[in-house]
């Protein structure tokens, strides 16, 4: 678990559009430890998915370095799997094709491809699906399929971009579920972006909760709660303290944040 | 059918769809059919849906209508074929790569400007009068204009599916093919079928210059001679022959591109 998976090391952002420079993340520095769950948690504007996709090598800090291992991160790579919260399947290829997708590109046998794709299926519980296509599919099971080929090349860690967000309140409920037990079957690096604190709480290991103006860490929290959760412990005590505590740190931030502004205007 | 049809943005079923859509071809028989066979309008300028008859008639036996209608459609699927074979990587290439678009977007939308049919004096001049300058009028007209309906199509491909390509291994060099592709196909069929329709305008002007055959020079033939019968035969030939193509390409996205979403 100590193994260090990616160091983020003095990293900052700016977004330069030209007339105007913005300061999106400073000083970012935090490691993300090999296996673990971690939440990226805050409002929107702070940075979340910025930070999340310098990780991903979709774009490049300002300055400071993101490694995984040894070697810096360049760009984006089958090492590092990814769902967004728009659906990014394939709508021209079934369901078995989508999740084979990558294995193809790694130049993976029909039969042995086949084989990976159906068994990913059906650990996200989609077994007789192969041939539907995605717009034959709910919000629900697209992602389901999309957590299936982001896993079926194996990666290092899965890099999951709110990907509930889209989802209605009980489907978003029993995506959680499944992902944690999809992780507990195929163990890896998890780093999730996303602004329900419910479910940075009910996922992860360690939650980073961000604030803005610039994008920065505020704090780290560890989230000791057993590792086999089911949805009751959302009303566990311990788990109602860990949302109380965040919910109070974020608003601290937005009180912090309009006084900023306010005194700005 | 229910109130509800009339709601903006409402739906109606398929089967009043199709009973609406051919009420209107009725209607509008029969309005031609009344102010003609009335006297309403002088049968020199507007002929009777009986004479309309005879004259296709008459095409076909005694004037080889059947060539006519062969060589027009030649020309149009040729001049088409070029087109989209041109079109259809240039297309792709500006959407998906900033330098190209840079470099070859400003000058084709400049030229989409030009009036196609203005080139057929310069296209006799440099041509002459065969089949390649009727070719030429049909490309002139429909190639810069499908260039960039691909490359509007190919824009269309979300970024995100681009992005998800890569982290799932594949190369830049790759996406073009794997990616940008296939995901615009079914948006450039539908250009496809838009554009086929402007060939078959282009066909008929180019049949109305110096040509020797093919439905717009019937036609053209037909004015000299004050038979206005037989130019409404050769209209009713083209809009029925449009009608059949839009249905083949409709047929072709059914088959191929049952996973498109829209």
């Amino acid at each position: 678990m100590e193994k260090i998976m990616y160091r983020i090391k003095g990293v900052t952002k700016w977004y330069d559009s030209g007339k105007k420079k913005t300061e999106a993340l400073r000083e970012i520095n935090f490691d993300i430890r090999k296996n673990e769950f971690v939440a990226i948690l805050g409002a929107s504007g702070c940075g979340k998915s910025t930070l999340l996709r310098m990780l991903a090598g979709f774009l490049e800090p300002t300055t400071g370095t993101i490694y995984a291992g040894d070697h810096p991160i360049l760009g984006p790579g089958p090492d590092r799997g990814m769902v967004f919260q728009s659906y990014t399947l394939f709508p021209w290829l079934n369901v078995l094709k989508n999740v084979e997708y990558g294995l193809k590109e790694l130049g993976k046998k029909k039969a042995e491809r086949e084989q990976i794709a159906m068994q990913y299926l059906k650990d996200v519980g989609l077994s007789g699906f192969e041939k539907a296509y995605p717009k034959e599919l709910s919000g629900g099971m697209r992602q389901r399929v999309a957590i299936a080929r982001a896993l079926a090349t194996d990666p290092d860690s899965l890099l999951l971009d709110e990907p509930f967000g889209a989802l209605d309140a009980q489907t978003r409920g029993h995506m959680q579920e499944l992902t944690l037990d999809v992780w507990r079957k195929h163990p890896k690096t998890i780093v999730m972006v996303t602004h329900d604190i419910e479910e940075a709480i009910f996922m992860a290991d360690r939650i980073v909760v961000m604030k803005s103006h610039p994008g920065s860490i505020k704090e780290v929290i560890e989230v000791n709660l057993p590792r086999d959760r089911d949805i009751y412990i959302k009303s566990d005590p311990r788990f109602l303290q860990y949302k109380r505590d965040i919910l109070g740190m974020i608003y601290e931030e937005m009180r912090g944040d309009e006084t900023a502004l306010a005194m700005e205007a | 059918m229910t109130g509800k049809s009339f709601e903006p943005q409402g739906s109606i079923g398929k089967r009043m769809y199709t009973v609406f859509g051919a009420l209107t071809f009725v209607i509008v028989f029969l309005a031609w059919f009344v102010v003609t066979n009335t006297g309403l309008v002088d049968p020199s300028f507007l002929p009777t849906p009986q004479h309309t008859v005879e004259s296709a008639q008459q095409l076909f036996a005694d004037h080889d209508f059947v060539k006519d209608i062969g060589i027009s459609t030649y020309r149009v699927l040729a001049g088409f074929l070029i087109s989209a074979v041109i079109a259809l990587p240039v297309g792709l290439l500006i959407g998906t790569y900033a330098p190209i678009d840079a470099f070859i977007e400003p000058i084709t939308s400049f030229i989409r400007y030009l009036p196609a049919t203005a080139f057929i004096p310069l296209f006799i001049l440099w041509i002459g009068i065969d089949e390649s300058e009727k070719i030429a009028l049909i490309i002139m007209g429909s190639l810069p204009q499908l260039i960039l309906m691909v490359a509007v199509d190919v824009r269309k491909v979300p970024h995100d599916l681009v992005e998800v390509s890569y982290t799932l291994g594949t190369k830049p060099s790759r996406v073009l093919t794997k990616i940008i592709l296939p995901a615009s196909m079914p948006h450039i069929v539908d250009s496809l079928r838009m554009v086929l329709g402007w060939a078959w305008t282009y066909v008929v002007v180019a049949e109305m210059v110096g040509a020797s055959a093919g439905i717009g020079y019937m036609m053209i033939q037909s004015q000299r001679m004050l038979n206005v019968g037989n130019i409404f035969v050769g209209l009713l030939t083209i809009g029925l022959l449009g009608l059949f193509f839009d249905f083949l390409f409709m047929g072709i996205k059914k088959v191929f591109f049952r996973w498109s979403e829209t």
